[in-house]
């Protein structure tokens, strides 16, 4: 059957090093486009796998909101490229259940070294409601949060020839989730940071720059404010910077960032900040490039990796309707799939979605367009096809 | 006899509004003295009755060794109540307060308020920008409150407090329904800071219950920024604590052209200061080719909080028509002009318009 074919060539491949590459996109510059939305990406030599009998299992938390469907939709993909990995579902929503969910999810999640993962719906109201994404990200030490904007043919966006990822420290800043009421009516709340966790996220950012050839790292912050917090991210970032003389090195005040952003996005290669300006700067740039729904976001500790969109929107209001653009959830679901080592059905899976958008023009609404989310998956699965057939 | 009809007319506005207003006029770095001129130049066409105080603030050592506004500036201001003000440098990371914030902080301008608007003849990739940022202005992320707790390890502390967050949401619907604006969007991230955030949200939906004829809304910061860099025309009034307030207020004015034709006030319960807030551009200091928009704008929202709205009107339509039609104006606005030849311009149409 086709079914089984993939992964006999997949395995094949690996033997004889030599197959028909995956048909090229229709012109020069849809390929070098194509190349792009693949999104480059390799595993560090720490990180950890659970791969028993040339399988992989992954931890996969649906949450809130579109979360559920989009996993439905992926499951459904992978099935049909026999992809060999395996779900381990794990709930973990906004529900209120016991304190357990979250040590069952942090607990597969360490057996299996990655996960996939749908927003979980922050209820503020209730005082006693921590929030549970931060709570992974903590927990599991997912230090780096990675977003590969770029523009994408075909979607309707004011800005062309965008390029720029976005490196965001994950786990202190503004999010160290220490606040207290001093007496009635005054709160603070803890901003912390820590040579150590800086030292990690800039260094991490440099060895990205190098691994994938880009130029230059913009460290983004507000240190003529924050002169303690901030300054210290801002001097480690700049001595740090000597140690990688081939990459450039500049600084920009947040305010500004912002501001060139929605004036001039291409002059940004890899922007590198603290956990909130991240915040924005990662929502701003996803905006520009044509919204939520297109960039997926890569959350990486030494040894545990998640994956999942990257504005880590639940998108509720869209829940149910069929109409979500399943377009992030996907290229997360590639992004880990890459990072398995499973290159060849990644790049198959991006590839036909890329083909979906950029030639079938298969938009959802939040891109303008009048198609459904089952038309979009219909379409994958027929590129797919056709891909495979031509593999054999 | 029309004409003296319109010269009677005329009289009797200005035997109206003789009362001449004294305002302090902080000249700035860099670029400031000739923007401030230029907009004393245009007021004096469009004669409005408004007199000068110039004052320096650079700082000066109190007794006790720190450096200080000097005390003859605080005096007028608050005297005068009102100021405008041009751009300050600041230095970064040398351990001496933000003097922007010093000032801020001396007369309590709890408010900070910036209108971006799309202007005519000045074409950006997004052309129907019609927002309000107010900014809470006195605590928040900028309290000045770190600390190195061990080695390696820096703790700065958010601020919020239940009066000033009541203060802001407060201000902010008083100006929504005063400006005619329908709805205020009270954004922040409560999601990850509950406590902070969460306070400051309590207040703004107590203070919206009090004004049921303008439409509120709640939205996380990210959000926010998503959505306004895609549509920035399902916004309208926005309200926030200081470092959001700091971020988007940039961003809007980014999505119109940036700061050199953005105006800003900050409002205090009984002084307020109007500034540019683009930098001092050392670089074209001196070179006659610096722009006075952002400086004028803020000139005229002065003037509307002072209640003069004849003159706030006739100088900001000179202005737009200068910006629209004129080509007079200085290089960043897409014209050859110079700061003279643009201010000439703006005085020029003043007159006409009369």
């Amino acid at each position: 059957s086709i079914m089984g074919a993939l992964t006999k060539l997949a395995h094949s491949a690996a033997r004889t090093a030599t197959r028909p590459a995956i048909r090229p996109a229709s012109s020069a510059a849809l390929q070098n486009d194509m190349q792009r939305f693949r999104s480059p990406l390799m595993s560090t030599d720490k990180a950890l796998y659970a791969r028993y009998g040339g399988r992989s299992t992954v931890t996969v938390l649906a949450g809130d909101g579109i979360g559920p469907e989009m996993l439905k939709h992926v499951t459904k993909i992978f099935q049909f490229a026999n992809v060999p990995v395996d779900f381990e579902e794990v709930p973990l929503s906004s529900q209120p259940t016991a304190e357990e969910d979250l040590d069952q999810a942090l607990t597969s999640i360490r057996r299996n070294g990655v996960a996939l993962k749908g927003n979980i719906e922050t209820k503020f109201d209730d005082p006693t409601f921590v929030s549970r994404n931060m709570a992974l990200r903590r927990e599991l030490d997912l230090y780096a949060n990675v977003l590969h904007c770029h523009s994408i043919p075909t979607i309707p966006s004011r800005h062309k020839d965008i390029d720029m990822v976005v490196i965001r420290e994950n786990t202190e800043g503004e999010y160290s989730g220490l606040e207290h009421q001093t007496v009635d009516g005054v709160v603070e709340s803890l901003k912390v940071t820590t040579a150590e966790n800086i030292d990690r996220i800039v260094r991490f950012a440099f060895d990205y720059a190098i691994k994938y050839g880009r130029k230059k790292v913009t460290a983004v912050h507000k240190a003529n404010i924050q002169k303690l917090g901030d300054g210290l991210f801002l001097q480690m970032a700049g001595d740090l910077a000597k140690l990688y003389p081939n990459i450039e090195f500049d600084s920009m005040i947040v305010d500004n960032a912002s501001m060139q952003l929605v004036k001039r996005p291409q002059q940004f290669d890899i922007m590198l900040m603290p956990n909130l300006y991240g915040n924005i700067i990662s929502n701003i740039a996803c905006g520009l490039v044509g919204g939520p729904g297109l960039v997926s976001g890569m959350n990486f500790g030494d040894t545990y990796a998640v994956f999942e969109t990257g504005t880590r929107n639940t998108g509720s209001s869209l829940a149910g309707k069929d109409k979500a653009n399943p377009t992030s959830f996907i290229r997360a679901s590639v992004d880990m799939l890459r990072y398995l080592g499973y290159a060849l059905h990644a790049d198959i899976i991006s590839d036909s979605l890329f083909r979906v958008l950029t030639e079938d023009r298969l938009h959802t609404p939040d891109i303008g367009g009048t198609n459904t989310t089952s038309q979009m998956i219909d379409a994958i699965f027929r590129h797919m096809e056709q891909e495979i057939k031509r593999q054999m | 006899m029309l004409t003296r009809h319109a010269t009677r007319l005329t009289n009797g506005i200005r035997q109206a509004s003789s009362d001449v207003r004294r305002v302090t006029l902080i000249p700035g770095d860099g670029i400031g003295p000739e923007i401030s001129s230029a907009v004393v130049k245009i007021f004096e066409a469009a004669k409005a009755p408004i007199d000068w105080d110039p004052v320096d603030v650079t700082p000066v050592k109190g007794k006790d060794g720190k450096m200080r506004i000097p005390p003859r500036c605080i005096e007028l201001m608050h005297q005068n109540k009102v100021g405008l003000k041009g751009p300050l440098a600041t230095p970064i990371g040398k351990g001496h307060r933000s003097l922007n914030l010093a000032v801020r902080l001396e007369f309590d301008l709890y408010a900070n308020v910036r209108p971006c608007r799309s202007l005519a003849g000045h074409k950006t990739l997004y052309d129907n920008v019609d927002v309000v940022t107010i900014r809470e202005n006195t605590e928040g992320e900028y309290s000045g409150i770190e600390h190195e707790v061990s080695k390696g390890v820096m703790q700065s502390i958010k601020l919020i407090t239940e009066k000033a967050s009541r203060n802001i949401a407060n201000y902010a619907f008083e100006y929504a329904r005063s400006q005619g604006r329908k709805m205020v969007t009270a954004v922040h991230k409560a999601n990850i800071m509950r406590m902070s955030d969460g306070l400051f949200l309590r207040m703004c939906r107590e203070e919206a219950a009090k004004y049921p004829d303008i439409k509120f809304k709640e939205a996380y910061l990210d959000t926010v920024c998503l959505n306004m860099v895609q549509d920035p025309s399902q916004y309208d009034v926005l309200v926030m604590p200081n470092l959001y307030g700091d971020i988007l207020s940039d961003l809007c004015a980014g999505l119109v052209g940036g700061l050199g034709v953005t105006p800003s006030g900050n409002i205090g319960k009984d002084a307020a200061v109007f500034e540019s807030v683009h930098g001092t551009a050392p670089d074209i200091a001196g070179q006659d080719k610096a722009n006075p928009t952002a400086l004028l704008l803020s000139s005229v929202m002065m003037l509307r909080y002072m209640k003069l709205n004849d003159h706030a009107r006739k100088i900001e339509n000179a202005c737009f028509e200068a910006i629209s039609e004129g080509n007079c104006k200085t290089g960043d606005l897409g014209g050859t002009g110079t700061c003279t030849s643009f201010t000439n311009d703006i005085i020029a149409r003043i007159n006409n318009s009369d």
